[in-house]
């Protein structure tokens, strides 16, 4: 099949099916794979359709109509009623999950936004400080990957035209990723009922080209110096900062007291040094082995006993309620900037109190 | 034939107190039969409502908090107090012992107990829901529910109490079949219909203490702030979901299995031959009873689920399709080289099989994981579950009500209106849903009050099929009210059947059967020597 022969094919489906304009990277594939289940559904659903239409009409009882001898069905008629659908679905179950594990997992080199919902908005927070809301703003064609969380209910964070959407749940993190594919505004709804206002729980994606998102993101850094001029600077009392979030991080955890126990500069302590820490193998008190990453990081903040580098102590109480979604992203944004690739190649050495 | 009027159970004794006190399975059927038809109403007013509201982007005749009010109403009231009890307490109730050859269920005082539970619980509920306004959608997910400024724990204490009486019934039915089958009635020689009430009451049995306890949680959390589903006290908020579904996984079988012995039931009886494979459809329904329990992950991909997780719900999603898959064959099958009678009952029967095959093959396509996350929690996931769920639990039921209708009240329907009825109840629904699919193939996310104003005129066409359906329902209605008052006495066997329940007069006596029969044949074979049977 040549190429246009291919887009018209593609683009008289998905207009058939009434499908939004294809703005992510993996949309294609998405909808490739939605036009192949949905046409084998109907010829499936034709093929049932018309059997039973044909038999109503041949063995409808008339007048005239002679007694038949009706037996059952051979056992491998039995087997094809088994055999027949199994082997279609668990082609469509292939080609599902590995579509499903391309939609959950973003590419190392996705540039990071923290999503915080609530009731009934969401706002943006950009690593470098910007803050916005109801609009995110990225670049055409650079992985995103979305930080998810909420502040009261669980909200779902669905854009039609990327195919994909996830849930964000309060105390817990979770990430949406995508490339989007052209430059464009599309629209963001909250699919997880939250009340009221739910289907008011709206905002936009605008997809631009690189230079221009460069161009919106230093009028960003700008307004935000302008604002530090005007106001004191640090938090606007909901909690925001003006300055960088990996900066507010810091005030975060000084404030917290998280440098009581953990280390910036690689030496050992009651906990494990945060330098080099996003990113390093750690071996557990349980042996098992992970990566320090996001959703880790969240977990031993809101329930630190979960799991314990292999050597340390139980001793971290929990900052679930003490920290807001916010705050929770300046810490993370603060731990990734302290890194030390050396440091992070291998495990932690162990807590101060077992060096002697 | 002139005296069976006073023997049959419908004047066997006179006075509220003989309907009110009754132990009689068939009469508790029938007090089951006007509760369950008036829920059918009550929920389905608000699901007009709904559509009415739906007509324009913005408000149209509510605010957005009634709107979330009268979704939440249509779906619980539809779940449980129509598609729950609807065909086990109504047709099992009636038919089991007819077609076990039985006098009565095992435990009678139990039965009448377990109606008035349930009528107990749907008043709660239905109190709760107007006087506290919950506007939490029937799937109560936390931590809404527990923060919403609306009321929520006496609706929860309303399904409770239902659930009990879900219990009652059908720990009833499985010693009745266990217990009570006629001499000569091996496992293997029950109708399907009474395979598919015992497969689901085994469910019911086993998944909805589930509820109960879950309910009771949720309830726990907003008086005494357990903690147990609220992140800020160390709770797991995506751990009601997987309580919730575990329960309600199944129960969607639960809804549909007595549907689905309906139709298994009708087909070789309307086609008057044996059904093309009755051990398919037998085990099928064990399939569906077991794999169901595995399958409730599938409702939770987009929570944050690793696909590992998610394949392992997708693979068991895929699996009980293929259960499903069988039976819908099997049907079809069995018209070959049948005498196929075409009336009401039948048109009702292709119309389960339609929506069954689009609705399953939607379902499996949902459980295509990676089309998933486009689709989840949009009017695509609301067609498909009308498809193969609400759909055909309404139209096994109404061809259960036409086919037994002569049985239960001894008068003929008017086959000629039930036949317009059936056919407007079916393309009404039809074209109420098939604008969802599109709807949501557009992102339209579901349970949105106001929404963009590119997806009107698809929600105008839904809410016209909406109208063309509750027409088909009033017609259907009506055509039966008239029949049960002004009808014709009807024949002791009008369909020609083969089924056990035709053996005894019709309507039945009192007690179903003077002697209780000896069963030489299978249900759907003739009987060896002429003359043994009645008409």
């Amino acid at each position: 099949m040549s190429t246009s022969t291919g887009e018209f094919f593609d683009n008289y489906m998905r207009r058939a099916l009434f499908l939004p304009e294809q703005a992510s990277t993996f949309a294609p594939a998405v909808d490739h794979l939605h036009y192949f289940v949905i046409l084998t559904t109907f010829a499936g659903g034709a093929a049932v359709g018309l059997a039973a239409l044909y038999f109503f009409i041949r063995y409808k009882k008339r007048a005239k109509s002679r007694p038949r001898n009706p037996k059952p069905l051979p056992l491998y008629i039995e087997a094809m009623f088994i055999g027949f659908p199994l082997s279609l679905f668990l082609l469509w179950f292939a080609l599902g999950i590995s579509l499903f594990q391309e939609l959950t997992t973003a590419p190392d080199d996705a540039m990071q936004v923290y999503v915080t919902a609530k009731q009934w908005m969401w706002e943006f927070s950009y690593p470098e400080g910007p803050v916005s809301q109801g609009v995110l703003h990225v670049p055409v064609g650079r992985p995103v990957k979305l930080l998810m969380t909420s502040r009261d209910v669980i909200h779902s964070f669905y854009v039609p035209a990327f195919r994909t959407k996830r849930d964000v749940l309060p105390g817990r993190y979770t990430d949406l990723w995508f490339t989007a594919a052209a430059p464009g505004t599309y629209d963001v709804y909250c699919t997880q009922y939250c009340g009221t206002n739910h289907s008011y729980m709206r905002a936009q994606v605008v997809a631009m080209p690189q230079a221009e998102y460069d161009t919106w993101f230093r009028g960003q850094l700008r307004g935000l110096v302008r604002r530090d001029d005007a106001s004191a600077p640090g938090s606007d009392g909901a909690g925001h900062s003006s300055t960088p979030l990996r900066d507010h991080g810091e005030a975060v955890a000084a404030a917290h007291g998280c440098f009581k126990c953990h280390s910036i500069d690689g030496t050992a302590h009651i906990g494990p040094t945060w330098l080099g820490m996003y990113g390093r193998h750690e071996v557990m008190s349980d042996g098992t082995k992970l990566v320090v990453d996001d959703p880790y990081m969240t977990e031993s903040m809101m329930d630190p006993e979960a799991k314990i580098v292999a050597g340390y102590q139980p001793v971290m109480p929990s900052f679930q309620g003490k920290l807001t979604p916010f705050e929770v992203a300046a810490l993370l944004e603060y731990i990734k900037s302290l890194d030390a690739p050396g440091l992070t190649a291998r495990a932690s050495p162990g807590p101060a109190y077992e060096l002697r | 034939m002139s005296s069976a009027d006073e023997v049959s159970y419908l004047f066997a004794q006179r006075g509220w107190r003989s309907w009110f006190f009754t132990q009689d399975h068939k009469r508790i059927a029938l007090l089951y039969l006007i509760v369950v038809s008036l829920m059918l109403m009550l929920a389905g007013t608000f699901a007009l409502l709904i559509r009415i509201e739906l007509l324009t982007p913005d408000k149209t005749i509510m605010e957005a908090v009634t709107y979330n009010r009268f979704f939440t109403l249509h779906g619980v009231g539809m779940v449980w107090m129509f598609m729950i009890p609807a065909i086990p307490s109504v047709f099992g109730n009636f038919l089991l012992p007819l077609m076990l050859g039985a006098h009565d269920v095992a435990f009678p005082r139990l039965n009448l107990a377990s109606w008035y539970v349930y009528v107990a619980g749907a008043t709660i509920v239905i109190c709760a829901m107007i006087a506290g306004g919950t506007d939490t959608g029937w799937t109560f997910y936390t931590p809404y529910s527990t923060t919403t400024p609306r009321e929520v724990i006496p609706v929860l204490f309303g399904i409770f109490v239902i659930g009990f009486s879900s219990i009652m019934t059908s720990l009833n039915f499985i010693v009745t079949t266990h217990t009570l089958r006629a001499e000569g009635m091996g496992w293997m020689r029950m109708p399907l219909f009474v395979w598919a009430i015992y497969g689901t009451s085994v469910i019911q049995v086993l998944a909805t203490p589930i509820l109960g306890i879950t309910l009771v949680l949720v309830a726990l959390e907003s008086w005494l702030g357990t903690g147990i589903f609220d992140p800020a006290r160390g709770g797991d908020p995506v751990l009601f979901q997987h309580l919730f579904w575990f329960y309600s996984h199944p129960a969607v079988y639960i809804m549909v299995l007595p549907g689905m012995g309906v139709v298994s039931e009708l087909m070789p009886t309307l086609c008057h031959r044996p059904p093309s494979s009755y051990r398919s459809i037998v085990y099928s329904t064990f399939g569906i009873s077991a794999v169901g329990f595995l399958a409730w992950g599938h409702h939770m991909f987009v929570s944050g689920m690793s696909p590992v997780n998610a394949a392992f719900f997708g693979l068991a999603s895929m699996l009980v399709a293929i259960f499903t898959a069988i039976k819908i064959f099997s049907w079809v099958s069995t018209m070959v080289d049948g005498q196929i009678t075409f009336n009401a009952p039948m048109v009702y029967l292709l119309g389960f099989i339609f929506l069954m095959v689009f609705g399953g093959m939607t379902g499996v396509a949902l459980a295509t994981v990676g089309l998933d996350p486009h689709w989840h929690d949009t009017y695509f996931v609301v067609a498909h579950f009308h498809f193969i769920m609400a759909g055909p639990v309404l139209l096994a039921f109404l061809a259960a009500l036409h086919f037994w209708f002569p049985k239960m009240f001894g008068k003929r329907y008017s086959e000629r209106l039930s036949l317009m009825g059936a056919t407007i109840t079916f393309f009404g629904f039809f074209a109420t849903f098939t604008p969802q699919f599109l709807l949501g193939n557009m992102g339209m996310p579901r349970r949105y009050y106001s929404y963009p104003p590119k997806f009107q005129w698809l929600h105008v066409a839904s809410t016209m099929g909406a109208t063309v359906l509750a027409a088909g329902l009033l017609l259907t209605l009506g055509t039966l009210l008239y029949a049960l008052v002004w009808g014709e006495r009807a024949a002791s066997n009008p369909w020609d059947s083969r089924g056990f329940e035709w053996d005894t007069a019709t309507p039945p006596p009192e007690h179903n059967y003077e002697v209780i029969p000896h069963i030489d044949r299978g249900p759907y074979e003739a009987a060896e020597s002429g003359g043994a049977r009645v008409g």
